[in-house]
């Protein structure tokens, strides 16, 4: 579809403009403003320049944290991509049991996301919680808020309970896009239910598993709020991520110079991921006109 | 037989999916003494005390209202600027509309602690902390955006010959946007207004620093309440359980928007 | 003052880009880089790779940053001319 090239538009488009720019052009001018300056009181400023961009780079906490990050995000794709397509294949293509899984597997999204930490931390515990009470039962002493990798291990389940729906959602809604021909043509050739999911499913669900992919990366790169209702960041610093860190920097210490250089330094990440986001889906979009 | 074998392993997906929510159910119809004296799977004396406890203690429901107003605004606010700008965009070409799309999308994406610090500075300038109106815009950050792709998505969905077609016909485009365009893609503003309230209502970072005590919204207490000694399990169960009341209740209308609208969503 | 020149030089750049789209329009084309694109596009990706060169020299190295400003500045005239 050809557009109407007028540059009036611009006239509909500036409430939105105007709204946003409100919220993110001045809050952004600050923090740059803010990380080239050392901050004592309400008038007392020193240019620093890029000192605090200097120390960001180069604080060891910082990088045990993206390192921490990292290793988080690239867990959480290893095991929800593949579990989700499972459960997206498993899932009916018609009737009342589609609308009805739909309905169940989206329901985890849907809870305020320190709700879900408060859930977990009822879930997990060792005296009123089921799993907590159960893992223990078996005689594995399990305390997330005593032990560093009991402590991943809870935020990584909860990660998983959060937000595979989310995969499962994109890869059935990518699924169902499958014409069925292709499905008859295999059964013709008496492909096994393998070779259907590696030679028709797997290829058509690139575009949204692409999508699915960088959604969840960006996501569990920005967590916040599940971690912090369930562990704090502790034991010690033990599931610090990024954006906790960034908090703790910020809030906590009130070191306003180091976060905001943080700060910018971890919006320069995001902003390259959405960018190569952007292109993904730019690509797919004119894929599926020609 | 491989069909069985599927609707098994759906199943024990569908109960471990429910297990941590069932739990807190059970927790939330007991009393804290019962919780922490009995283990059991389910309430053997079921009581509502807690949620009587919440919809009378002041401090608590005013949670849920404080909430109910700024998701409600931040609703309205995103709507109402995005519905022209997402026409615009499904509609005309213009200087810079690839771009701008693109830098909505950025916000969408931005680390939101990033924000945090100076929000809270230009907030306390204009004197807006603590009101909802702090919150409501605070959210547009990333409902702005999102509301205007969504919309975008629908509105491309439908031919372009019936504005041309209006305008022959002599409409003015207010009186053709409104009585023809608005009620033509109402199932789009249905899902998008679905999709700002989820996620103004999940959001906890924002709400949480930008309110003190007057507009503190329903997830901020619960955090408070995790954070005081002598826990009341039950209480913060029952309060658990209502904020999932919402969603849970709307969701069966957007059932078949659901995948489009978390892809678009969570960006 | 240096945070105020920084986004004066952005807008005049912003400002500049569209002043000279709407005086010659100019199309997407495809260059070194592997997706089509158009002035503004790569103004875009110079400016981001830009600073995280300028990022990885602060962290990586201990040399004044005019060095790495210089090489993100041949960087963005070659991504503008050729990319």
């Amino acid at each position: 579809m050809n557009k109407w090239e007028d540059n009036k538009a611009w006239f509909m488009v500036i409430p939105v403009f105007l709204v946003v720019a409100i919220s993110a052009i001045i809050p952004l001018m600050t923090v740059v403003n803010y990380s080239l300056q050392d901050i004592f009181g309400p008038n007392q400023r020193v240019f620093v320049g890029l000192e605090w961009y200097k120390d960001a780079l180069t604080d060891p906490r910082l990088h045990a944290a993206l390192k921490r990050q990292l290793m988080f995000s690239s867990l959480v794709l290893l095991i929800e991509i593949p579990l989700g397509i499972l459960i997206a294949l498993m899932m009916p293509k018609k009737g009342w049991g589609a609308s009805l899984s739909l309905v169940l597997v989206a329901l985890p999204l849907l809870i305020p996301w320190n709700v879900i930490g408060t859930i977990w931390i009822i879930f997990m515990r060792p005296d009123i919680g089921l799993l907590g009470a159960a893992i223990n039962g078996f005689g594995i002493p399990f305390d997330h808020t005593a032990s560093g990798l009991d402590a991943w291990i809870t935020v990584m389940m909860m990660e998983v309970w959060h937000w595979t729906p989310l995969v499962v959602l994109l890869a059935y809604a990518g699924l169902q896009a499958i014409q069925e021909a292709y499905f008859q043509a295999a059964r013709i050739d008496g492909a096994s239910g393998w070779a259907i999911f590696r030679y028709i499913q797997l290829p058509k669900l690139r575009g949204v598993l692409t999508i699915a992919v960088l959604l969840r990366f960006m996501d569990s790169f920005l967590i916040y709020a599940e971690p912090f209702v369930l562990t704090g960041g502790g034991p010690g610093n033990s599931t610090t991520f990024l954006s906790i860190y960034l908090v703790k920097l910020a809030v906590g210490q009130f070191d306003l110079g180091p976060a905001a250089a943080f700060s910018i330094i971890y919006f320069l990440i995001a902003l390259l991921f959405c960018w190569l986001f952007y292109q993904v889906l730019l690509k797919i979009g004119t894929g599926d006109k020609s | 037989m491989k069909f069985q074998k599927r609707t098994i392993g759906l199943i024990i997906y569908f109960i471990l999916l429910m297990l941590p929510i069932y739990w807190m159910l059970n927790m939330s119809l007991r009393t804290n003494a019962e919780i922490l004296s009995v283990f059991s799977f389910y309430p053997k004396s079921p009581t509502l005390a807690n949620y009587i406890k919440i919809f009378t203690d002041q401090s608590w429901y005013s949670g849920y209202l404080n909430s109910f107003y700024y998701v409600s605004m931040n609703v309205a606010i995103s709507l109402l600027t995005a519905l022209p700008a997402a026409y615009a965009f499904s509609r005309y070409s213009f200087l810079g509309d690839k771009h701008l799309f693109f830098w909505l999308l950025t916000n969408r994406m931005a680390p939101p602690a990033v924000f945090l610090l100076p929000f809270f500075q230009l907030y306390s300038t204009f004197g807006l902390i603590d009101t909802y109106f702090a919150v409501a815009l605070a959210h547009c950050l990333f409902n702005v955006p999102l509301a205007v792709w969504v919309l975008e998505g629908f509105m491309s969905g439908i031919p372009r010959e019936i504005d041309e077609m209006a305008y022959i016909d002599g409409y003015s485009f207010p009186r053709f946007f409104l009585t023809i365009f608005v009620p033509l893609i109402r199932t789009g503003i249905g899902v998008t207004a679905f999709f700002l309230f989820m996620f103004s209502w999940v959001e906890l970072l924002f709400a949480r620093t930008l309110t003190t005590t007057a507009a503190k919204p329903i997830a901020a207490i619960m955090t408070r309440t995790v954070s005081a000694s002598g826990l009341d399990w039950g209480l913060l169960a029952a309060a658990g359980i209502l904020t999932i009341v919402p969603g849970a209740l709307v969701i069966w209308f957007v059932r078949n928007h659901l995948a489009k609208g978390f892809a678009l969503g969570r960006v | 003052m240096p945070t105020a020149i920084f986004f004066i030089t952005i807008a005049c750049l912003l400002v500049a880009m569209t002043i000279w789209q709407a005086k010659a329009p100019s199309s997407e084309r495809k260059g070194f880089l592997p997706i089509a694109t158009t002035p503004g596009d790569r103004l875009f990706i110079g400016l981001l790779s830009s600073a995280f060169i300028n990022l990885a020299w602060l962290g990586l190295t201990n040399f004044t940053l005019w060095i790495s400003f210089i090489i993100a500045l041949i960087w963005m005239i070659v991504l503008m001319r050729w990319g």
